[in-house]
């Protein structure tokens, strides 16, 4: 792991280097845009990789326990890659009185996999979210960019055959 | 600081205290010991665990003593019952989270945690419930870690970053499924871990261990078909007595060696003789070296967690590393050499075994640069505590046992041996003798004050053959890069530096005992009095200068011929070399890119 | 630019999104272009209205004509109808009384007219977010060339202390005071922080008055950099209101271009900038020492306070915190006067709050309604009540740190003291509704469980006694319950409310805590009748087959443990001991011949 130091001709990585040596002009220190680093490695990624992270560490001259614990702090961030359509079930408060939990064990169900995890043919990951802010048409979820209201048990199975259908 | 004085009332008395403290600080000055957990007077505040949480008037919500500060006419209250029952609520809540294996912990009886649950008087549990289960990472050869007994006071990692600034330990996920670990949860034996230990000496229970073994030893003491042979550091003689419930400070050399013989060894040798063997060697290569074969500013190599930390973080630094052997693995390459020739015996028929007040001689003794001939050179390390624990465990009566000697050939040592365990010591002892090797005359005034006590960088000069020369000190990791990047800007400021990876020194070592009850871990006054203890037993020494203890002598006229000779340099020299680390990557380290992969 | 005869303010919030908004812009467009009014006729795009449930939401202007439910299909006739013959179309109008309807008419000289009142939301649903002018048009950067025109930077801070603004983020500390003690430090680098981290499950303020009118917030933070002599300010926002990031870029962009931002700001000497800090989704960084090592690149976890981020914040420097509502109301508060704006509200607490309604209700949505406005109002009056004739069982205000209120409170008037006075907070402004349908146990344990997966661990009595009082409602939830329970958890809760280190946990308990306060008969009955009166909690329903059914099999082939026996079209039985209670069978029968107790 830690021999990865030897550039490689990565073009993502040159994007993150590039990113950080801009960082390191404007930041008021080297640390404090760890997290707008890590949001652009996922960005890139997808997830946040090893190498990713021990690039930023040695750039950066940040120890890597440090960034290990901010990426494993936040939510956000996310250690393995996602699938094609990441499922986000809003568990707000006003979607979780409409019915959240139905509709995110329906999605258990069809899927088989847990929260935070992503099926074996990643295709779909499935998270919780926090408020999407659409409490008018609770319960929501999120797939990749795209927002489902008012949902029942039945549009989600419908919802998600029209995704592997797509493939 | 503010010298002011102010009135604060705690539980209704009024106490005059300095202002500028904090309400922990100032009670603890009038006689109050509010219960604490997170706390420790060298490490930054974190006010996490909310022991020593206290009553202010006026206050909405109690407040954490630790953290706080004093103002005039505050009204602080201890031991209301609604604060002592949310105190002990506290304090269960940490115990329903942590192991019921009390009995069969290496610390049982040793931890702090047990002696504040007992303090606490939790007697039954309310609030039993799921608790964590992680895996234990024994896959280090030094340090241990078992994140289920870990209650996250962040001790171990406030001392990784602030005074070793080694940064290998750090909090990963967050709330209940928070833990401590290295990046990427990756086994210590991969780490960056330099296996200093101090981690152990902070934690308040066993979420830290050294890797023990001492049953591997107790098995081989019974194996009668080989000659068992140990040596003893000097750190372990001015702390072991601690262990026994004996004031920091007295040293127990005596009743060391003869309590190591009725273990069941067939020779008790002393790290000191071999340390003054390093002197001897140190002393002609730093003078070879200010002679322009070598590069200076010269830096010592004896502790083992500072050459970990130099081969990953400071490897520009190589270069200037003495490539004389540590006293330990001097020693073991003389008992396998030279002792085995001198008694006729075959050095494979021959257990070596260190005791030693490091958890990182551990993981010395295990790098194969070090062997001797194509064998191990130290067979097994067993630390101070570890050695306390094998000595109660045998029977045998520590206190009352009368004292014995070191053996020959290797036992003997002078002053200047004994006070490499403590900070500033290897130093001193080298000018002792480099002074005299340099101008033919014997240095008189050889208790060098610049170079003792324990302020993190130390600096003195002495003038040799009309040239000055000047030396630094430094103790813990992180006063050591601290040190290194004064060295870096200014080349020339020094000829020598000496570094000891554990804070005061070996006396600090991560293998020492635990603090007990009415003391801190790594207390500064406890150090003090260990390394007083070796500077007495070095004033009562008529030897005081290693060149001048006879037993050297010997060897080198019988051996190895003269310092620095080809003999001297197969068995008492070594190299080191980069090693890529995940963790603190620093500038220097970024600019040369590897020639080969990383040594694993 | 030719003046526009109307200006169509199309609703792109995420429910409207979801009605195709974009697409009926196209239709628009569409339509307006053959009816020969494309350059009369200017049609935007605004952040979430408030008014979700209606969407897709089109307001015409002028005349504040307000259509609910419209698709692609309706625009030919509004064009037609509207535009074109200037009748609205009445079938999508939405009804006379509506708040918004109230809002939009009295809008121009703000004035105690109906229930709400718009401050901090003023410009939201009316303006381009995106335009500049549109801003400068309603006002936009008038106070701050007040403020560097005529007001020294003490006379701000006194101003707003005199104006009695208190912060919106929760706390209510006067923000006026807060900004004094910052200016006070004699450190020369100050930073000023707007937190937008809002990660109240069912609050959605902060997102919609970035999305709605940015410039608002960010004008309120020059004034206040002014105030205290900060050259740099933060926008700490979620990741995920990728939108509000967008339009606040621009926003940002635009307000540096037109010499609002940045060096020598008007030509007054004063420079000030922001940068946008994403967070990454961590709740307790709304705690403000929390969200201070964010932005340093921590982990965010708090720290102990004293000393306060006015003296000691960001990069140890003084630094001031307000969240978005909080920083949207010092433009007005400059421009109308500490007299006009502490006139609104009751004694102790000043001005207007924004609400996210939202539950059992049924217009939910935003709502700005001043200091002093009872929970009933805001529920019936302005909410509309409780939709299907459910009843009415409590509301919740504050969020996770917050308490359930029952009917007996509905009275209380909405302000710091009163809200505390009876078991909940203001909060930064979560209010959800709840009805006969919800159990209350089950209430405490979803908010238990959101603060106990936020909580950042760093404390004891947070990390591990919110973990266990989340077992103990888990097993009462469950009919494991025990004598003893509920004070297992009072003991716990007031501990951990005294003992915790920030914010996040000493308020951790509030739902439960006050949840037991108020109906504590429900708490009762789960432990020792093993009885859910809502029919929510799963382990303590029983299922039984009623007179209605009609002996279809349906349930009997759907049920996993064969509990259910009975022959064809004869009224079937549920064998108790086998029934696990999984409710396949009730949401199988179409006869509702499944009673659920």
């Amino acid at each position: 792991m830690a021999d990865t130091v030897v550039k490689t001709a990565d073009p993502k990585m040159a994007e993150l280097r590039k990113f950080m040596a801009e960082q390191k002009k404007t930041q008021y220190n080297d640390e404090a845009s760890l997290i707008a680093i890590l949001h652009k490695a996922q960005e890139l990624y997808g997830y946040l990789s090893v190498e990713a992270m021990d690039e930023v560490a040695v750039t950066m001259k940040i120890p890597t326990a440090h960034i290990w614990g901010v990426a494993t702090f936040y939510h956000y961030f996310c250690l393995t890659p996602k699938g094609k359509y990441v499922i986000s079930v809003c568990l707000g408060t006003a979607c979780y009185v409409k019915g959240a939990d139905e509709i995110m064990s329906k999605i258990k169900d069809e899927l088989k996999i847990k929260v935070g995890e992503t099926t074996p043919d990643k295709l779909f990951t499935l998270q919780e979210a926090r408020c999407l802010g659409a409490c008018g048409i609770a319960p929501v979820m999120m797939i990749n960019d795209k927002i489902y209201g008012t949902l029942t048990p039945k549009k989600v199975t419908e919802i998600l055959n029209n995704y592997r259908k797509q493939g | 600081m503010d010298k002011k004085m102010i009135t604060i009332y705690i539980d209704d008395k009024p106490y005059q205290v300095a202002a500028g403290q904090t309400v922990m600080q100032a009670a603890d000055k009038v006689g109050f010991r509010i219960p604490r957990l997170c706390y420790h007077p060298k490490l930054s505040i974190e006010g996490a665990c909310r022991v020593c949480i206290v009553e202010l008037e006026g206050a909405r919500n109690f407040i954490a003593s630790c953290a706080y500060p004093v103002a005039d006419g505050m009204k602080i209250r201890t031991n209301t019952p609604e604060l002592r029952s949310a105190r002990r609520d506290i304090v269960e809540l940490i115990l329903d989270n942590h192991p019921m294996d009390c009995h069969t912990c290496e610390r049982d009886s040793n931890c702090e945690l047990q002696r504040l649950a007992y303090s606490m008087g939790i007697r039954k549990r309310h609030f039993e419930g799921e608790m964590k289960h992680y895996e234990k990472d024994v896959s280090g050869v030094a340090v241990i870690r078992d994140p289920n007994k870990c209650i996250l006071c962040g001790r171990c990692v406030r001392m990784c970053s602030e005074i070793q600034k080694t940064s290998v330990l750090g909090y990963a996920h967050r709330g209940f499924k928070t833990v401590v670990m290295p990046a990427y949860n990756m086994p210590f034996r991969d780490s960056s871990c330099t296996a200093c230990g101090q981690c152990i000496n902070v934690c308040p229970t066993a979420a830290f261990l050294e890797k023990d073994y001492t049953q591997e030893l107790f098995k081989k003491l019974n194996d009668k078909s080989i000659l068992k042979v140990a040596q003893c550091a000097p750190s372990v003689r001015a702390a072991i007595g601690e262990a026994f419930n004996i004031e920091p400070g007295r040293t127990m050399e005596k009743q060391l060696a003869a309590a190591i013989r009725r273990l069941g060894f067939d020779y008790v040798f002393d790290t000191q003789f071999s340390a003054d063997l390093t002197i001897m060697e140190e002393a002609n290569e730093f003078l070879e070296r200010l002679q322009g074969k070598g590069k200076l500013p010269m830096i010592t190599s004896c502790s083992s967690a500072w050459m970990k930390c130099l081969e990953q973080y400071h490897p520009d630094l190589i270069d200037h590393i003495s490539t004389c052997k540590s006293p330990m693995s001097m020693q073991s390459a003389m008992v396998k050499t030279y002792f085995a020739d001198k008694i006729k015996r075959d050095p494979k028929e021959i257990l070596s075994v260190a005791f030693m007040c490091c958890t990182a001689k551990k993981y010395e003794a295990a790098r194969p640069e070090l062997e001797v001939n194509g064998m191990r050179a130290t067979d097994l390390v067993i630390t101070t505590r570890e050695l306390a624990w094998m000595i109660k465990s045998a029977g045998i009566d520590f206190l009352a046992i009368k004292g014995e000697e070191f053996d020959h050939p290797l036992g003997l040592s002078s002053g200047a041996g004994t006070i490499f365990g403590t900070t500033g010591g290897v130093m001193e002892a080298a000018i002792r003798t480099a002074y005299e090797l340099a101008t033919g005359e014997t240095l008189l005034d050889i208790e060098i004050g610049a170079v003792r006590g324990l302020q993190g960088i130390k600096e003195g000069k002495v003038v040799m053959d009309g040239k000055e020369i000047r030396v630094a000190v430094a103790h813990g990791l992180g006063n050591a890069a601290e040190l290194l990047d004064i060295a870096r800007k200014d080349p020339n400021r020094y000829h020598f530096i000496e570094i000891m990876g554990c804070p005061g020194g070996c006396v600090g070592g991560g293998g020492q005992p635990y603090a007990n009850s009415n003391s801190i871990p790594l207390d500064e006054e406890c150090l003090m009095k260990r390394a007083e203890a070796l500077y007495t037993l070095d004033r009562n020494k008529t030897i005081r200068r290693s060149h001048e203890n006879p037993d050297i002598q010997r060897l080198y006229k019988e051996f190895l011929g003269r310092p620095g000779s080809p003999a001297s340099h197969k068995l008492l020299h070594t190299h080191y070399k980069q090693h890529f680390p995940v963790g603190i990557i620093p500038e220097s380290l970024k600019q040369q890119k590897p020639a080969e992969p990383a040594n694993k | 630019m030719p003046v526009s005869k109307y200006v169509i303010t199309l609703c792109d919030g995420p429910s409207c999104m979801q009605k195709r908004s974009k697409q009926v812009k196209d239709v628009i467009k569409v339509e307006l272009e053959k009816a020969g009014l494309a350059d009369k006729v200017r049609v935007i795009t605004s952040g979430c209205l408030g008014m979700c449930a209606k969407g897709l939401i089109m307001i015409v202007n002028p005349g504040y004509v307000i259509y609910g439910n419209v698709t692609e299909k309706d625009i030919p006739e509004i064009v037609e109808k509207h535009l074109l013959k200037k009748k609205p179309v009445a079938r999508l109008l939405i009804e006379e009384d509506h708040l918004y309807n109230r809002f939009y008419r009295v809008f121009g000289d703000v004035n105690f007219f109906g229930k709400q009142m718009r401050i901090a939301l003023r410009n939201c649903g009316i303006m381009d977010p995106e335009n500049v002018d549109e801003y400068l048009a309603l006002r936009g950067y008038e106070a701050l060339a007040k403020v560097l025109t005529s007001m020294k930077p003490a006379e701000v801070a006194a101003e707003v202390k005199k104006a009695g603004l208190r912060g919106r983020g929760g706390a209510g500390f006067p923000t006026g005071l807060k900004w004094e003690f910052t200016a006070r430090e004699k450190d020369p680098v100050k930073y000023l922080i707007c937190n937008a981290d809002e990660g109240d499950p069912g609050a959605f303020m902060d997102r919609s008055m970035i999305e709605g009118d940015p410039h608002t917030v960010i004008e309120g933070m020059i004034i206040g950099a002014y105030a205290i002599g900060a050259k740099e300010g933060f926008v700490y926002i979620r990741a995920e209101y990728p939108l509000a990031v967008k339009r606040l870029e621009k926003a940002l962009a635009d307000a540096k271009r037109e010499g609002f931002l940045g060096d020598n700001i008007l030509g007054s000497g004063f420079s000030f900038d922001i940068e946008i800090r994403l967070g990454a989704g961590a709740f307790v960084c709304g705690e403000e020492t929390a969200l201070i090592h964010s932005i340093e690149g921590s982990r965010g976890m708090p720290r102990p306070r004293p000393p306060f981020p006015a003296q000691s914040g960001l990069f140890g420097k003084p630094t001031v915190i307000n969240n978005v509502e909080t920083w949207a109301n010092i433009p007005v508060i400059i421009l109308d006067g500490a007299d006009w704006f502490s006139s609104i509200g009751t004694e102790k607490s000043k001005g207007t709050k924004v609400f996210a309604l939202a539950g059992k209700i049924k217009n939910t949505g935003l709502v700005e309604v001043p200091m002093g406005t009872t929970l009933r109002q805001i529920i019936y009056d302005i909410g509309g009540g409780i939709p299907n004739d459910k009843k009415f069982k409590a509301v919740q205000t504050g969020g996770p740190s917050g308490g359930c209120l029952p009917e007996k409170y509905l009275d209380t008037q909405i302000d710091y003291d009163s809200l505390a006075a009876a078991g909940s907070i203001m909060g930064s402004g979560g209010m959800i509704v709840i009805d006969e349908d919800s159990c209350m146990v089950n209430m405490a344990k979803f908010f238990l469980q959101f603060t106990q997966d936020e909580s950042c661990g760093k404390c004891t009595p947070c990390r591990e006694g919110t973990k266990r009082m989340l077992e103990i409602l888990t097993r009462i939830t469950e009919g494991k319950g025990v004598d003893g329970d509920i004070e297992k958890l009072e003991r716990l809760g007031n501990m951990i409310k005294k003992s915790s280190l920030c914010g996040l946990g000493q308020s951790a308990p509030n739902p439960v805590l006050s949840t037991i306060k108020n109906f504590r008969v429900e708490y009762e009955e789960h432990i020792a009748a093993k009885k859910c009166r809502a029919g929510v909690c799963e382990g303590l329903v029983t299922y039984e087959i009623n007179a209605k059914c009609v002996g279809c099999g349906a349930c009997k082939r759907v049920c996993p443990t064969a509990a259910i026996a009975g022959s064809p079209k004869t009224v079937h039985v549920i064998d108790q001991a086998k029934c696990i209670k999984c409710g396949m069978c009730f949401k199988t029968c179409k006869f509702s011949a499944i009673t659920k107790k």
